[in-house]
């Protein structure tokens, strides 16, 4: 404990050089608690609920463009396809161009045939069968917005205008469907959304195709994708899952991104801490000579180098371990309101991670310093 | 040569040498010093910049090694000592003046004369209380709370002095103690050695160029070359 205190009392003899120190490592350490948290649910194994046997079918090069809706037809002829299904990106908001919410124009009696983890009662969906601009919501999304069944729900359109130009539609609440994921979105009839859109009449967005044997679903994928590799809309199929990761990469990497950046981030840190570090080691090189003078051993003398370098990485990784858990829950909730958003969390291991890379990067940067204490003679140093 | 205890030697070289080795070179700094100091003597060497004053005492200290002879301070034969019972045998025996006072800048006056006592089992308490009582030996307890910063090259050397006295080592070592400083400090500083040598009855061993300084002392030898003059 008295040793603490002197060891302290060191770190902070030129409080600005360490506030600053802490401060840059603070920062570090936060993006790398939130970084860290999206790596790891971008990393992990997608849950996904039924759809092993089925396969997105989407535009080659990017799945915001469209695909001619004859390609149902088509894929549905194929020998080993069960059925086919499809779905369009709308880009709707409610109530504030803000508050993206997915939104996909479908054919009710395919889609819910294809997706068959989505739980509907009977009554919604011949209600949704008969109303020809009935939405159906997610429950939790009804319930949030308190949408009753009759209600006319005004959405507004970032993409399609209507006919005559307006840009917001107007649905009929027809009921919910049970997502048993957190990624629901609100279903229209494509029948009404088509004849009603200004332009792009016939397309669809992209295609789920359930197929009879799971087995062979990337023989499929590769066979719909050799149809229309020559065509002026070339396809690209892949298994749902697999489908999932790559739209969700559509931003790019993410997982890589971050790890580039946050190893950017501390290789800086890396060097400037050690930078620091080796600075106000080398200002002091009498005074640890002195202690020796006084009692001290080269161990003792050396070991108060190496925690000094550990509490300054260490310290700084404390408070923002402190702070993002907070700070966490706040960019949950913005990141879930996104268009894309997906659900957010801290994760713990980032946590753990954090604090461990702290104080491996004490050790690193008090290493030589640590090392130099030790050997240094005291004669040497003292010499004039 | 051994057995005499109280007044008895308390430093005793025989045929101590020192070089330094520089590449193919080799210095020799200090050859053939015999040396015994009596236990509670003051004394001071003498001698040309470079004529091995500090090596010798920074092998009295404990805090150099010699090449050859053998080393005894307080009945320990310090010569083949390892790193940490050399460091055990300093702060138990030695209290170190250093020309340029090196204080802890980050610390205060009163932590600075604390640091000796770190290595001790003293409480927190005692270890203030010590201090305390070492800084009103030098009268400085007023000045407790200050850093080195805020003090004048007087203040601090008086400040160094309570930390070699805090954890009553028998022997002083000083080199150059009053280098740095003018005659009215110079002369208080050696007021306060004279002092802990006759009232406290330390072994005081100092280096200095200061003819003044040295009629401080009963003795004074005169290194010339690596050898005492006159032998
Ligand atoms: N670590 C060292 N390496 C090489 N030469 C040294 C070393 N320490 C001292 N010397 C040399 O030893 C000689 C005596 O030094 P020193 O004891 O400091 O002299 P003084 O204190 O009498 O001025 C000098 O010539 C000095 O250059
Ligand atoms: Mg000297």
């Amino acid at each position: 404990m008295k040793y603490l205190q002197f060891v302290w009392m060191n770190l902070f003899r030129k409080p600005l050089r360490t506030t600053l120190t802490f401060f840059s490592l603070f920062v570090a350490f936060i993006l790398f608690v939130i970084l860290g948290s999206v790596t790891v649910i971008f990393n992990s194994d997608i849950e996904m609920e039924g759809g092993e046997n089925r396969l997105q079918v989407s535009a080659k090069y990017s799945i915001i463009d469209d695909l001619p809706g004859s390609y149902v037809q088509e894929i549905q002829a194929l020998p080993d396809v069960e059925l086919v299904t499809h779905a369009t990106w709308f880009g709707a908001y409610y109530q504030d161009e803000r508050n993206m919410i997915p939104l996909f124009p479908i054919e009710p009696d395919t889609y819910f045939a294809v997706m068959d983890e989505l739980t509907i009662s009977d009554e919604d969906y011949e209600r949704m069968l008969s109303v020809r601009r009935g939405m159906l919501a997610p429950e939790t999304m009804a319930e949030e917005y308190g949408w009753q069944v009759g209600d006319l729900i005004p959405i507004g359109a970032q993409i399609y205008p209507m006919n005559d130009g307006n840009m917001t539609w107007e649905f009929e609440f027809a009921g919910t469907y049970s997502a048993g994921q957190d990624f629901g979105a609100i279903l229209v009839n494509y029948d009404y959304f088509d004849e009603a859109r200004q332009f792009g009449r016939g397309a669809i967005g992209w295609l789920i195709v359930k197929v009879i044997d799971s087995d062979r679903l990337t023989d499929i994928a590769t066979q719909i994708d050799k149809m229309y590799v020559n065509s002026s809309d070339p396809t690209r199929s892949a298994p749902e899952a697999e489908a999932f990761r790559q739209f969700m990469n559509q931003y790019g990497n993410i997982g890589l991104m971050m790890t580039g950046i946050l190893s950017a981030v501390f290789f800086t840190i890396l060097l400037l801490t050690g930078n620091t570090m080796s600075q106000s080691f080398r200002e002091r090189i009498p005074e640890l000579a002195v202690l020796k003078t006084l009692g001290f051993t080269d161990t003792r003398v050396s070991i108060f180098v190496l925690i000094e370098a550990v509490l300054l990485c260490l310290i700084p990784a404390l408070v923002s371990v402190g702070i993002a858990i907070p700070l966490g829950s706040v960019v949950g909730v913005l990141l879930e309101s996104m268009p894309f958003g997906f659900p957010f969390a801290i994760q713990a291991s980032t946590l753990y991670s954090a604090i461990g890379i702290a104080a491996l990067l004490g050790c690193l940067i008090g290493l030589i310093p640590a090392i130099t204490a030790k050997r240094l003679s005291i004669v040497d140093a003292l010499r004039p | 040569m051994s057995g005499e205890r109280t007044n008895g030697s308390i430093v005793e070289l025989n045929n101590v040498s020192k070089q330094y080795v520089r590449g193919k070179e080799v210095i020799k700094v200090l050859e053939g010093i015999n040396l015994h100091v009596t236990n509670g003597e003051f004394v001071a060497f003498m001698g040309p910049s470079g004529s091995g004053k500090s090596t010798l005492l920074n092998l009295i200290a404990g805090i150099d090694s010699p090449s050859g002879g053998t080393i005894k301070v307080n009945d320990q034969n310090i010569q083949d000592m390892s790193g940490p019972e050399l460091a055990r045998f300093r702060s138990v025996n030695i209290g170190f003046v250093f020309q340029f006072y090196n204080l802890l800048p980050f610390l205060t006056a009163r932590k600075n004369v604390e640091l000796p006592l770190l290595l001790t089992n003293l409480s927190g308490a005692q270890r203030k209380k010590n201090a305390e009582t070492a800084l009103s030996t030098v009268s400085l307890e007023d000045r407790a709370n200050h850093k080195p910063g805020e003090l004048s090259g007087g203040q601090q050397q008086r400040v160094a002095i309570a930390r070699a006295i805090v954890s009553d080592p028998q022997i002083l070592v000083c080199d150059e103690p009053t280098g740095d400083l003018d005659r009215q400090n110079a002369s208080e500083i050696l007021e306060l050695l004279d002092l802990l040598h006759r009232d406290f009855k330390k072994t005081v061993i100092m280096v200095t160029h200061d003819p003044l300084a040295a009629e401080r002392a009963q003795r004074v030898l005169t290194l010339d070359k690596g050898q005492f003059e006159g032998e």
